[in-house]
């Protein structure tokens, strides 16, 4: 991770806009919202070159809290809004903040066609599993069976894991972590931004209206947090004494330490090409109920839209010289009369 | 013995075949050569959606109409003089569009009892009777063409009767004395890096050539002189090639940098082919995921400080309208080119229609109001696309422009503008860089006083850090507003500033012809402009007073548009539509239009509209 050598000239206080907040009182969004508003000064670089576009949701009035550039856009539309921010500005830094309906339900496909260009966008999802703003309808995160108004009778809907969607659409950087955790959320956002690339960055985030507590059972809980760190054997428990191991059919494993041995725990390798173990950790907890892996998953360097995009640019340019107008439109073939 | 030219006036050929017989690009080539002379001209390509139907079949026919002159003409012409029929399929397909006496040049070789099968003929149509009413030439083409390839070396048989259609080029030109020598270099340029093919394509170019010079089935060639065009450097031009070369112009002339955000279709999308080649000019192309990816991309370059397009045709547009209508919202400027099609639906899609205008005008939820603008020929789009950036910059919002796939594919003489002339949209285009605010602050919704449009501050800009969105904006701060009285007044706002470009375009201008004074107007839009023009001229000629009049802006009108309504006893609105443009001019106006309305597919015919215009000159008597 690079440190900067520059002293933060942005305080949260320069983040902070006019506006009152309206989330509920009790909401996760607030301490997202207060952790961002502190790890950006940090990045270093000038108010004026921050972006922050979302959808629609609880989560998508982000932008108006912020006192930087932001466009607060259409439903699921995010990440395809910013994308041609960045595209055409690679000099800004644009965040994506969403939620799991905006960018899993009706903006899936522009979510992973974003995660694969590798635009320079870092993506935060909340996900809470519930849609909020529509008053309590299951969401695409929602685990089966969730009795909500729209499924009286229980979801018959699979959910998707967001970590494994990530991965499966090969972004660069892929991470996990807690609205109210704040020293791990803080880090996992630092690394997230400082990212070049799509960086993909899911946090659970209470609503403590329509689906509260559904992240209980793994919020400040060491027994059931994975917390994965690039080079670590993969270890959790209250004295780490589980952990995670390679089984001999290929499949990954939770283990006890004292059973198996230090040395027959699985290293992560956030750096790893082949984003497939990195999937495999996605998928040992499908749903946060059990031992659950939160930080980043995975952090590899992958060609960035933009910068190629111009890159293409600046070699036409440089091969034919800034294009004339004149000739362009006379073309090759042209008579006098 | 060089055989003798007749001189003839106007000429229209059709080249029909199968989608694989290389037809578009016979005409293409026609076309240029014809060019090249000097001649009018005006095209019509007509083809399948489907790239290769099966082979000889009915629907796998593909036909390239061109229409050539020495004088000023307007449209591809109604019926072929000649028609060159490359199987029995392209036969049956185009019979029924000649007139009695045009002459049919027909590749006898393709007349098997199979393909007479395939394109659905119980009995050979050159023996049953069914072509009397033409003169048909029967020429041997495959034959003839693998015949003159017997010492090209590699090719097999099949590989040189692919070569046919070089054939009829080469006979074509021979009848209608084009000249060689641009073929010849653009089939040695084309095929540089397989010397055989291009050997191979010349060389049944030639035989085409030769044969009609050497054989008696023709016993005279046709001329036809240069027209007297306006002076000037001309070149050709496709609707779709002038979209493109208007937007980097338009970007030019703001000093911004165009970005295109855009989803592959037809017929749209050889604008995003053409504008991915121009990288030395800045542009940015984004082939997006979707077509709502591909105006949300070009929206976001435009709050970032580009000139945002998107381009695509109807089905597209219905995608688009969520993220035109935050266009709307944000007020930022951005162009929306919708090359239209047959519709509903996939509808017909290579195709002409103009059945997008009420989509374009009011194809979004709330009071969304927008300019939509239309060209009327291939050329035009150059300029069109350039007034759509102008209006976009100057008013800070989303402007729809209309072409379709008549003019999109459609090629004419253009003459080439000169850059200087060309509208200076740097003012207009400029970035705010200081707080407007009386406190010193940035208010995003402050708005310009005679333009209605706000300022655009582009991230990057320090001190005029702001939130724009979708929701509702109080007048001036742009925070989220839900007062009623706010509400209101935006909506009226934003209503205004579309309003008030009636008074930044234009007045119409009523060509009313020489002699007595017209009592019917015929009242055009979009790509109608050439027949209406055409069918005005021929009925002039039939000694009657018809005023003609064409809009390039649909929303907001020119201001005098009323009042020259109200001027005619009878206003006929042709459209390829059921009447859009007639209904809103008699929602707005009060006035009885009149519509003459097909939607076929196809642009109207100079013929069908004479008698549209009689039958309405004959109703202006009656009332009399």
């Amino acid at each position: 991770m690079s440190q900067t050598t520059e002293l933060p000239t942005l305080t949260k206080k320069d983040l902070t806009s006019d506006q009152e907040v309206r989330w509920c009182p009790g909401c996760g969004d607030y301490a997202i919202l207060s952790t961002v508003q502190s790890v950006v000064p940090e990045l270093g670089g000038p108010r004026e070159d921050l972006v922050f576009v979302s959808g629609i949701g609880c989560s998508s009035r982000f932008p108006y809290y912020m006192d930087t550039y932001g466009v607060h856009s259409i439903h699921g539309r995010a990440p395809a809004i910013a994308s041609g921010i960045s595209a055409s500005r690679p000099d800004l830094k644009v965040f994506v903040m969403t939620g799991d309906g905006d960018a899993l339900s009706i903006g899936g496909n522009h979510l992973i066609h974003a995660l694969r260009r590798n635009v320079n966008l870092t993506i935060v999802m909340f996900n809470n599993q519930i849609y909020g703003l529509t008053k309590g309808q299951y969401s695409p995160t929602s685990e089966l069976g969730k009795i909500t108004k729209s499924t009286p009778a229980g979801s018959v809907d699979h959910p998707f894991n967001p970590v494994s969607v990530a991965l499966g659409a090969e972004a660069s950087f892929v991470a996990r972590s807690i609205d109210n955790e704040r020293a791990h959320l803080s880090e996992v956002l630092r690394r997230a931004a400082e990212h070049e690339g799509t960086a993909f960055v899911e946090v659970y985030q209470n609503c403590n209206i329509f689906n509260d507590g559904a992240f209980d059972a793994v919020r400040g809980n060491k027994e059931q947090q994975i917390r994965l760190e690039h080079g670590e054997p993969i270890r959790f428990g209250a004295d780490g004494e589980r952990g995670v191991a390679l089984a001999g059919t290929g499949e990954l494993t939770l283990v006890d330490v004292a059973a198996v041995g230090e040395d027959a725990l699985l290293v992560h390798d956030a750096h790893r090409e082949d984003p497939g173990l990195a999937f495999m950790l996605s998928r040992l907890a499908h749903t946060p109920t059990g031992p659950t892996p939160i930080g980043i998953f995975r952090e590899v360097s992958r060609p960035v839209y933009g910068q190629a995009l111009q890159a293409q640019i600046d070699d036409a340019i440089a091969r034919r010289g800034p294009g004339d107008l004149a000739e362009l439109i006379t073309g090759r073939d042209s008579w006098e009369v | 013995m060089t055989k003798t030219a007749e001189k003839v006036d106007t000429v229209t050929i059709r080249f029909a075949g199968d989608s694989g017989d290389g037809m578009q690009l016979t005409g293409t080539r026609f076309t240029s050569a014809t060019a090249a002379i000097g001649n009018d001209l005006a095209t019509l390509p007509d083809f399948p959606a489907e790239i290769r139907a099966p082979a000889g079949s009915l629907p796998g026919v593909s036909g390239f109409q061109l229409h050539f002159a020495d004088h000023d003409i307007l449209t591809p012409g109604d019926d072929p003089d000649v028609l060159v029929a490359m199987n029995p399929a392209a036969l049956k397909a185009n019979l029924g569009d000649l007139a009695p006496g045009a002459t049919v040049i027909l590749n006898a070789d393709a007349f098997t009892s199979q393909n007479l099968k395939k394109a659905r003929y119980a009995a050979d149509p050159r023996e049953d009777g069914s072509l009397e009413q033409v003169r048909v030439v029967e020429v041997p083409i495959t034959t003839l063409t693998v015949g003159a390839l017997e010492d090209v070396p590699d090719l097999n048989k099949k590989q040189k009767q692919r070569a046919k259609n070089m054939f009829a080029l080469g006979l074509m030109s021979w009848m209608y004395s084009r000249p060689t020598a641009p073929t010849l270099e653009w089939l040695r340029e084309k095929f540089a890096s397989q010397p055989t093919v291009a050997e191979a394509n010349i060389a049944a170019f030639e035989a085409g050539w030769n044969y009609g010079e050497t054989t008696e089935v023709f016993d005279h060639r046709y001329e036809v002189a240069p027209a007297q065009l306006p002076s000037g450097r001309y070149r050709q031009i496709t609707g779709n090639l002038a979209l493109s070369y208007g937007l980097v112009a338009a970007a030019d002339r703001a000093g911004l940098r165009l970005f295109l955000g855009g989803y592959p279709i037809t017929p749209a999308s050889d604008v995003l082919h053409e504008l991915a080649r121009h990288k030395s000019f800045g542009v940015q192309t984004f082939q997006a995921e979707d077509e709502i990816a591909g105006i949300g991309t070009a929206l976001g370059a435009s709050f970032a400080g580009q000139l945002g397009a998107t381009v695509t045709s109807g089905p597209g547009i219905a995608l688009k309208a969520e993220t035109i209508g935050l266009a709307i919202a944000v007020e930022l400027p951005l162009l929306v080119l919708n090359v239209q099609r047959g519709g509903p639906s996939t509808g017909l899609p290579t195709k002409t229609e103009q059945a997008d205008l009420f989509q374009a005008v009011f194809g979004r939820n709330g009071e969304a109001p927008l300019p939509v603008i239309a060209a009327a020929t291939p050329g035009d789009c150059f300029h069109t696309a350039i007034e759509g950036a102008r209006l976009a910059l100057r008013y800070r919002t989303p402007v729809i422009v209309l072409s379709d796939g008549y003019l999109a594919n459609g090629a004419e003489p253009w003459r080439v503008p000169d850059v200087d002339d060309l509208p200076d949209l740097r003012d207009d285009a400029a970035f705010t860089t200081e707080p407007n605010g009386p406190d010193g602050e940035f208010l995003p919704f402050l708005r310009d006083e005679a333009t209605l449009g706000r300022p655009w501050a582009v991230p990057g800009t320090p001190g005029l850090e702001h939130r724009i969105g979708g929701l509702e904006k109080a007048e001036g701060t742009g925070n989220i507003s839900y007062d009623p009285d706010n509400h209101h007044r935006m909506t009226e706002l934003r209503q205004a500033k579309v309003d008030r470009i009636a008074d930044d375009i234009p007045p119409l201008e009523v060509d009313e012809g020489e002699g007595p004074g017209p009592r019917l107007l015929v009242l055009g839009w979009g790509s109608t402009y050439g027949p209406v023009a055409a069918a005005v001229r021929a009925a002039r000629r039939e000694g009657h007073a018809v005023a003609h009049a064409h809009l390039r802006h649909l929303n907001p009108f020119p201001a005098n548009l009323g009042e020259v309504l109200a001027r005619y006893d009878r206003v006929l609105v042709p459209e390829m539509n059921l009447g859009q443009l007639r209904t809103l001019l008699r929602a707005r106006y009060l006035v009885d239009v009149q519509g003459y309305n097909r939607v076929r597919g196809l642009p109207f015919t100079t013929r069908e509209l004479v008698e549209a215009i009689a039958a309405q000159l004959t109703d202006v008597d009656a009332d009399r």
